[in-house]
């Protein structure tokens, strides 16, 4: 009987371990919700909560995947946001091109930023900080030269449509309720039941190791039930924004490389040992140049959702977003040595930090006291993770 | 009437799961060298750190007496102040400081406020005249080879009185000549009264130093033996050790070996990584057939590593000149994954530094050299891999409960058994394996030799680079000797000895 409970005790340690930061995010809202009489839970400051940390969501991931090759961080992404968007400005509002043409030409850019970057830091070796320390003031620069300390606004609406609207399908969607929204979620489900449910099955018939089906059931319920909770508040709004859809995307396409393609895994044992990595054949010059090309890529798409988001480029835009990125992926799990974190507990990072920043202005924080609240807990997550780990190093001694 | 300098009581010490320590209780003389032997994971460690504090009182039931007082050491600091100081296997020393800024860190000559510099100076080279090390104390500790390191830990361990001195495998990363440098300044101290305890792997270093030798297995005291005057030899300590007599510390084969070449170097030379004008691999010319095991012996620092690693891809070292021919045909390797691609595996020295990602499972590691095994248009099979991983961890033996486990949690032996799993994943042709038995104890080491002898009978080739000589003449078909960065002689293992292989080294030396 003891026996039996020291077992489940030890299993619910090893779950709140596992997802401690899935379990602060839940305390934090709910402290939020309490707080603020349940006005962080209306329809609309969910809403707001995905429009406001979109880009916050999309640096994260790049910057995780600089963190991973050896906890090294780009300081430069948010110059880089305030850059392409200002060029994005240029090309779309003053001179007046083709709105898809300028996108292209403006992840270019953050491409060629990437490249020029990654180049020193990758082949010549110069310290990456040092590297991005210079980019975040000469890119930070060349936008403000660019804008002559102007704001340039008058995006097209057919430009801010792509980011800004919502899913509108007349039929669905007339109505006070937005049902394409709530179909959206259905369909979500819908997916990942039958794809965990086929890999499930798959891996029975090979024979391999499968997870217990209670485990099984109840995290698809979980997940599901948090979605369709989600999709019903926004369907009360304005329905699904395209952002979400963007974000979804992204955070999709960067999961698949990282857990299953030999091209993310090199990262993970670039950041573990990079000389194990070097003679296992591997060409770790090449990873470090793609991770720094990667994280421009991405903060050249966010200059795009935050030009769309604000209607304008501005010369201050992007100030302290390399923070926002990099506390993230500290709070998702993402180790300061490299070699250990997660798309997904990245995401969790940057929606806690959201949450944090939407339920602090809803309860009226003074905003200078916001910044020593999402200090604190960037350190106290830090903190926990040392910690944290320490102990299993010990007590497996 | 002996006199005890220590006496540790029932020691028994936990942790969570495990009882490292079971009822130890362990003497020592005064004026002794006792030495400590088992296998690894036996508890050997875990006792040396009871003794020095670093597990505080409390920590552990049982008692400790030292110069016949109860002690309750709570840190480091207070079983230095009586005198006790251990030197870890891991030196911990700071590579840009210098000499003597190492030997009084956190024990600076001089006020708080002013360190002394003279008297620091001063004083240091005393220290280092009594251990025998020729170097001024202003030298960067990263400058000396690690044998000296050595020496400075323990200079620096004088400078603390010791009374009672603690080596953790003190021996493991020097060369023959380095070590015997070392017991002999240990039987120096001897007679000056200081105690010795000596934990190591190399048994016919214990059997020519120890007076007293205790066996510990699975965290208990086996026996102590006295082998006062050298009565004691490698073959009683392994039986105390293993519980079995050890009939041949290595596994019989039969000669494989074909008439087919397989490697072929000419005329290889090598510069230094980073001092461009030091040769560090001087006109080697080498063959090496199918099925065959051959041996580099050597002293470390004769070139050995460089040589194999400026092979495997040019891994190491600048303006690398020779041929390389592999099955006959000359080839150009100019990175790792070329060289793996002709089929060339090199398994590092440095396991931990070089060979494996310690913060992944065992299943990443087994891998990593050649993901493409188990992977589609880049797309990993994680159950492939996972299967794989199975495969090659049971095949080796890795005593783990799962793949999944983290390497950097793993034994010695095991992480070096991982480290063949990742290499034989790669199915090489030539292995080259550099120090592949490196601080693992005997058990594990005999199972690596059977994992060689398996893989020459597939009609794989084995390099093997060994600082231990009975190694190498146990285990290869023919041996070259490195020095200074030549080839200095080539011999069949049936007509090689110690001596010869010796005599080759020193040849040179004295013509340098």
């Amino acid at each position: 009987m003891s026996s039996k409970n020291t077992i489940l005790l030890e299993k619910t340690k090893a779950f709140l371990l596992k997802n401690t930061m899935v379990i602060a995010l839940v305390l934090v809202y709910l402290f939020f919700v309490i707080r603020s009489e349940g006005r962080m839970f209306l329809p609309q400051n969910i809403n707001n909560l995905i429009m406001q940390n979109s880009y916050v969501v999309i640096l994260a991931v790049g910057m995780l995947l600089c963190i991973l090759t050896g906890g090294n961080i780009d300081l430069s992404v948010g110059a880089t946001v305030c850059l392409v968007g200002a060029i994005a400005g240029v090309l779309m509002v003053n001179l007046g091109w083709n709105i898809y043409i300028s996108m292209i030409i403006c992840l270019l850019v953050g491409v060629a930023i990437g490249a020029w970057q990654g180049f020193w830091i990758a082949y010549v070796r110069i310290p990456p900080f040092i590297v991005t320390l210079a980019g975040m003031l000469l890119f930070r620069g060349l936008a403000q030269a660019i804008l002559g300390g102007t704001t340039i606004s008058g995006f097209s609406d057919s430009y801010l449509a792509i980011f800004n609207n919502y899913v509108n399908i007349p039929a669905l969607d007339s109505g006070v309720v937005k049902y394409s929204c709530l179909i959206f979620g259905v369909i979500c489900c819908a997916i990942f039941i039958v794809a965990t449910i086929a890999t499930n099955v798959n891996k029975k018939r090979k024979g391999y190791e499968v997870a217990k089906p209670a485990s099984l059931y109840t995290k698809i319920v979980l997940l599901c039930g948090i979605v369709m909770l989600l999709m019903y508040k926004l369907s009360l709004y304005k329905g699904v924004p395209y952002i979400l859809l963007w974000l979804i995307l992204i955070v999709a396409i960067y999961t698949y490389i990282t857990a299953k393609t030999t091209f993310g895994r090199h990262f993970y044992a670039l950041g573990g040992n990079e000389k194990a990595t070097k003679l296992s054949g591997i060409n770790t010059n090449n990873i470090f140049f793609s991770a720094y090309v990667n994280v421009s890529f991405l903060s050249a798409f966010a200059a795009l959702v935050v030009a769309a988001r604000f209607t304008s480029a501005n010369p201050a835009a992007g100030t302290n977003y390399e923070l926002d990125a990099i506390g993230s992926c500290f709070i998702g799990g993402a180790s300061a040595y490299g070699g250990i974190g997660k798309v997904s507990g990245v995401v969790v990072g940057a929606v806690l930090m959201g949450v944090l920043n939407l339920g602090m202005n809803i309860i009226g924080v003074d905003s200078n006291f916001q910044k020593v609240v999402k200090g604190l807990v960037l350190l106290a997550a830090v903190i926990f993770d040392v910690v944290s780990k320490r102990r299993a190093i010990k007590s497996l001694a | 009437m002996s006199d005890h300098i220590l006496e540790m009581r029932h020691i028994t010490k936990e942790f969570p799961g495990v009882k490292a320590l079971d009822d130890v209780s362990f003497e020592v003389q005064r004026g002794e060298i006792h030495a400590l032997v088992g296998e690894n994971g036996a508890g050997k460690s875990t006792l040396m750190n009871v003794l020095s504090g670093i597990y505080p009182f409390g920590s552990y039931t049982g008692e400790i007496l030292y110069n016949g007082k109860l002690c309750h050491f709570q840190k480091i600091r207070d079983s230095e102040s009586g005198g006790i100081v251990i030197i870890h296997q891991e030196l911990a020393l700071v590579p840009y400081l210098s000499i003597a800024e190492n030997m009084f860190l956190g024990n600076e000559r001089g006020s708080a406020m002013s360190i002394n510099w003279n008297e620091t100076y001063a004083k240091a080279d005393e220290l280092l005249a009594v251990v025998g090390l020729k170097e001024s104390s202003h030298t960067l500790i990263k400058d000396i080879g690690i044998g000296k390191q050595q020496l400075v830990e323990i200079a620096k361990a004088l400078s603390k009185n010791v009374q009672l001195l603690i080596l953790d495998e003190p021996t493991a990363s020097l060369n023959e000549g380095d070590s015997m440098k070392l017991l002999n300044l240990l039987k120096e101290f001897k007679k000056k009264g200081v105690t010795s305890i000596i934990i190591s792997h190399k048994l016919n270093e214990i059997a020519y130093v120890a007076d007293q030798i205790t066996i510990i297995r699975d965290g208990a005291v086996i026996e102590t033996l006295d082998s006062t005057g050298g009565t004691v030899d490698e073959g009683r300590i392994i039986r105390g050790m293993v519980g079995r007599e050890l009939t041949s510390r290595f596994p019989k084969r039969e000669s494989n070996v074909q008439d087919e070449v397989v490697l072929e170097v000419d005329h290889w030379s090598v510069q230094h990584a980073l001092y461009s004008d030091r040769t560090v691999v001087d006109d080697v010319s080498f063959k090496l057939k199918k099925g065959e095991v051959v041996g580099i012996a050597g002293l470390m620092g004769a070139g050995r590593t460089e040589f194999a690693m400026s092979i495997f891809g040019r891994s190491y070292g600048n303006d690398i000149r020779g041929t390389l021919k592999i099955n006959g045909k000359e080839v150009v390797l100019s990175n790792e994954r070329d060289a793996i691609k002709h089929g060339l595996a090199y398994v590092t020295e440095d396991r931990k530094g070089n060979g494996l990602i310690l913060s992944n499972p065992i299943r990443v590691n087994t891998t990593l050299a050649r993901l493409d095994k188990v992977s589609h248009h880049h797309v990993i099979d994680l159950d492939l891999e996972y299967n794989v991983s199975v495969n090659m961890k049971e095949k080796l033996g890795v005593k783990s409960p799962s793949v999944e486990q983290i390497v950097g949690n793993l034994s010695g032996g095991n992480q070096q058994k991982v480290l063949l799993a990742k290499w034989m994943f790669a199915e090489p042709d030539i292995m080259i394996l550099d120090e592949p038995t490196r601080g693992i104890d005997v058990g594990a080491k005999y199972e690596i030799y059977c994992i060689i002898n398996d893989l020459v009978a597939a009609g794989k080739s084995v390099i093997m680079i060994s600082s231990e000589m009975p190694e190498v003449l146990g285990m290869c078909d023919r041996i070259y000797v490195m020095s200074q960065g030549q080839i200095v002689g080539e011999m069949d293992a049936k007509s090689a000895t110690q001596e010869r292989i010796m005599s080759s080294i020193l040849s040179v030396n004295k013509g340098a």
